[in-house]
């Protein structure tokens, strides 16, 4: 029998900001929102895998009506091709309206705080915000102001959980995989290397947090100076390996990282000395991983991580990650504007109606 | 001017060694007599005293908080020096020292007494810490004769530490000639550029540039090693807000080498760490930043073991549009008034069972006696009327909504408390009433 547990004042716990105390789902936009991949369950990654296939393969006029005039607005701080498009591409094949803001020709540049501009889109319709934002952690700030779903397109130094999310299925495919296996062992027995600037990647974070949850051992490669001991704690299943060879012997799956240049700060990088280390070219693939599948979310810095021969050779899938990237992000906003009930296994879309959804509570966890 | 008798408490006055059952009157804004339960009613009755029952009451000097920012003069849009003051009084303190990081900076004799002038409605006496440098910019000393002079009772350049070691040197020296302190914010800020929070694992998983500790400890070490080079003056070094168990041990050595260095210690230092960031919690973004659970159990020994002086709380308050920011954009600090007494109360004396005397002389006695305020920081006869009543374990809970502040940027809101002041006397006037 469940017993009634009187709610007591926290006395060693810290309360969140007066405006995120009003509950959890207010704070993060609830389970629609997503902030970071530590708050899917794996169950929750085997969900958008399937529901990014089913949405791919379905028919464009039927998969327009879904989110028919529902209101996506992307608001971009930071310059950005891949997801901006992707994203846009994503919410428009569902059939939702866009709005782009980007920092540029807004009135950000006049100085309007991120939590004003989030409630000015709010107020025009915005029901879903897409943030992409140079500062880790803003999209937290955006969730608890408006209470909408948001759908973090990559703060700062933090986290990039959609690139994670099309990286597993980028992986999935090329090791011929199937997605509908239970998500603790997606990638049971896969060895990834991330391989470069760590410190200052959001997406390394990302993958880092996501793939030994589904299996995968990870092995972040990079000089100390990019790569600081301290990544070890970022959860199990991680391991550092300053040598690449040694690394790329290792892995089913290499992962290339363009040094951050504009995120560099009193950090100083003997370029000729990390080329010699840590680039990614045919020679050292073809000796140490000539299985290797090789990822590199973008941009990339070609002759710098990366040589163009890897680049563009057989064993890229570069282009595929960039492709998968608008099915995950149909199946984000999809998640984030429909009811929760999961929607993977439905032939049609039988929701046209652009209902808005509550803002606030909803039951469960 | 009016008399106040207290009368049934128990005074807990560490300066004269008194926890006991005392009556005590109030008269012209001073202390006129302690004595033993009873024996002050015919005084009392001759000076027409208001009577003021404290039973089941702890009656202490009034609280000295020696490391304030009250805003006043330029941003009275965060705090003005009569809400700051206001606070203090509700929670507990009687005088506070207020930090020179103005606008502009108080560099200059006019602004230090602007800031105690009557017509700032001060519930509490306020003592302006001057700036070290003129505009705290580094480089060229401030008049230390004439600002103490016009009732400066430190320098300072708190949050713009003083790197160059020659100006420090200066500043020690001359501080020393003037009699006054030079109080150090430590913190090597040429290694903590766009830093927000404490370096480490959390700091990494969040995309957070990380303080290291190295930078309080290192300029900790530095200020000791200009301090020793002046061994044989009076020069005193007060270490503002420590907060790494490194710094601490940097500062017991030297007074073992006996040098004069004292420090204070924040209550979110021993109470919260870097965990309360959470995700991305502004009202947990300070400078020095929370640190791991090794440096708050530090500093937790430090105020047991007697080598940390005193308690001090940097009541930094920022208006709400200013937290509610990207964290990285967010302003450091937090306010600390009214939340200090309940959580010294609960952490030092109910958890770790550190007496209500020493408990008074950390946050009265010995933040006085650190920067000579004579008069305040005890009740012996003859002193400032400065006294707070509070009921060591009545429960309550602290609400940013109910503050006297300006400003409600606390991590403590909704945090349930033990201790709670009843009566606040600022030089005999009652200041504060709580329920």
């Amino acid at each position: 029998m469940p017993t009634t547990k009187a709610i007591t004042e926290p006395t060693c716990a810290v309360l969140p900001n007066a405006a995120q105390s009003a509950g959890a789902s207010t704070m993060t936009g609830g389970s629609r929102s997503l902030l970071s991949v530590s708050s899917l369950t794996v169950q929750d990654v085997s969900d958008i895998l399937r529901l990014a296939t089913l949405l791919e393969a379905e028919e464009p006029v039927a998969r327009a009506l879904r989110l028919a005039r529902r209101r996506v607005a992307l608001l971009f701080y930071e310059s950005s091709t891949r997801t901006r498009t992707s994203f846009e591409l994503a919410a428009k094949g569902l059939g939702a309206d866009t709005a782009l803001i980007s920092s540029q020709s807004s009135s950000i540049e006049k100085g309007e705080s991120l939590r004003d501009t989030g409630l000015t889109l709010r107020a025009l319709g915005a029901e879903c915000i897409i943030l992409r934002h140079l500062s880790s952690g803003a999209p937290y700030l955006l969730a608890s102001a408006t209470g909408l779903p948001i759908l973090n397109a990559g703060d700062g130094m933090h986290e990039h959980p959609s690139q994670a999310l099309l990286d597993v299925r980028t992986m999935l495919s090329a090791l011929k995989r199937p997605e509908n296996t239970a998500g603790e062992t997606l990638l049971a027995g896969i060895t990834v290397s991330i391989v470069g600037d760590i410190l200052h990647s959001r997406v390394a974070r990302s993958n880092a947090l996501l793939l030994p949850r589904l299996g995968a051992r990870v092995i972040l490669c990079g000089p100390p100076a990019l790569l600081p001991e301290l990544a070890l704690e970022l959860g199990p299943g991680i391991t550092i390996e300053r040598d690449f060879d040694r690394a790329l012997k290792q892995s089913e799956i290499v992962m290339m990282l363009r040094i951050q240049k504009e995120r560099l700060t009193g950090v100083h990088i003997d370029l000729d000395e990390y080329t010699t280390r840590y680039q990614l070219h045919r020679g050292r693939l073809r000796a140490h991983g000539p299985q290797a599948i090789v990822m590199h979310p973008g941009p990339m810095i070609r002759g710098l991580e990366i040589t163009s021969d890897v680049a563009d050779g057989p064993q890229s899938v570069i282009e595929q990650q960039v492709r998968n990237g608008v099915a995950i992000r149909m199946a984000l906003i999809h998640r984030a504007l429909e009811p929760v009930q999961p929607v993977a296994g439905r032939k049609s879309a039988p929701v046209r109606a652009a209902k808005r959804l509550p803002a606030k509570k909803r039951g469960g966890s | 001017m009016n008399s106040i008798l207290i009368r049934g408490g128990r005074v807990v006055d560490p300066s004269a060694g008194i926890d006991a059952a005392r009556d005590l009157l109030l008269k012209d804004g001073r202390v006129a007599a302690i004595e033993a339960p009873g024996k002050l009613a015919a005084a009392a009755k001759q000076a027409d005293a208001e009577i003021v029952e404290a039973v089941g009451l702890v009656v202490a000097p009034g609280l000295v908080d020696i490391h304030v920012h009250l805003r006043e003069p330029g941003q009275g849009y965060k705090e003005t020096i009569a809400s700051g003051t206001a606070a203090a009084a509700a929670g507990g303190f009687t005088t506070v020292c207020a930090m020179p990081n103005t606008i502009p900076v108080n560099d200059s004799v006019e602004t230090t007494r602007w800031m105690q002038g009557a017509e700032r409605n001060s519930s509490a006496r306020v003592f302006p810490i001057a700036a070290a440098t003129r505009g705290s910019m580094g480089e060229a000393l401030t008049e230390y004769g004439s600002l103490k002079a016009a009732g400066a009772v430190a320098v300072s350049d708190d949050g713009k530490p003083i790197l160059g070691e020659a100006i420090m040197h200066q500043a020690l020296a001359a501080a020393a000639r003037a009699g006054l302190p030079v109080i150090q914010h430590a913190e090597d800020t040429r290694i903590t550029g766009g830093c927000s929070m404490n370096a480490g694992a959390l700091a990494f998983r969040l995309g957070l540039r990380g303080m290291p500790v190295a930078a309080e400890a290192g300029l900790v070490e530095r200020d000791l090693r200009l301090l020793a080079e002046l061994k044989g003056g009076r020069a005193h070094l007060h270490v503002a807000h420590l907060s790494t168990a490194a710094a601490l041990d940097a500062v017991r050595r030297a007074r073992r080498n006996g040098l004069h260095v004292t420090c204070e210690v924040a209550p979110h230092h021993f109470v919260l760490t870097e965990s309360a960031v959470g995700e991305y919690n502004t009202n947990a973004k300070m400078n020095p930043p929370l640190r791991a659970e090794s440096d708050r159990k530090a500093m937790l020994e430090g105020l047991l073991d007697g080598s940390i002086d005193c308690i001090a709380t940097d009541h930094a308050p920022h208006a709400a549009h200013e937290k509610e920011q990207e964290f990285e954009r967010a302003p450091n600090g937090i306010t600390g008034l009214e939340s200090a007494l309940g959580l010294t109360l609960d952490l030092l004396h109910r958890k770790h069972k550190v007496s209500l005397s020493r408990l008074i002389t950390l946050l009265s006695t010995q933040p006085a006696n650190l920067l000579n305020l004579k008069g305040r920081g005890s009740l012996a006869v003859g002193s400032f009327a400065d006294v707070v009543l509070f009921d060591p374990v009545a429960e309550w809970t602290f609400r940013v909504s109910a503050t006297r502040s300006k400003s409600t940027n606390s991590p403590f809101d909704g945090w349930t408390m033990r201790g709670k002041v009843r009566m606040t006397i600022s030089e005999g006037r009652i200041v504060y009433r709580g329920e």
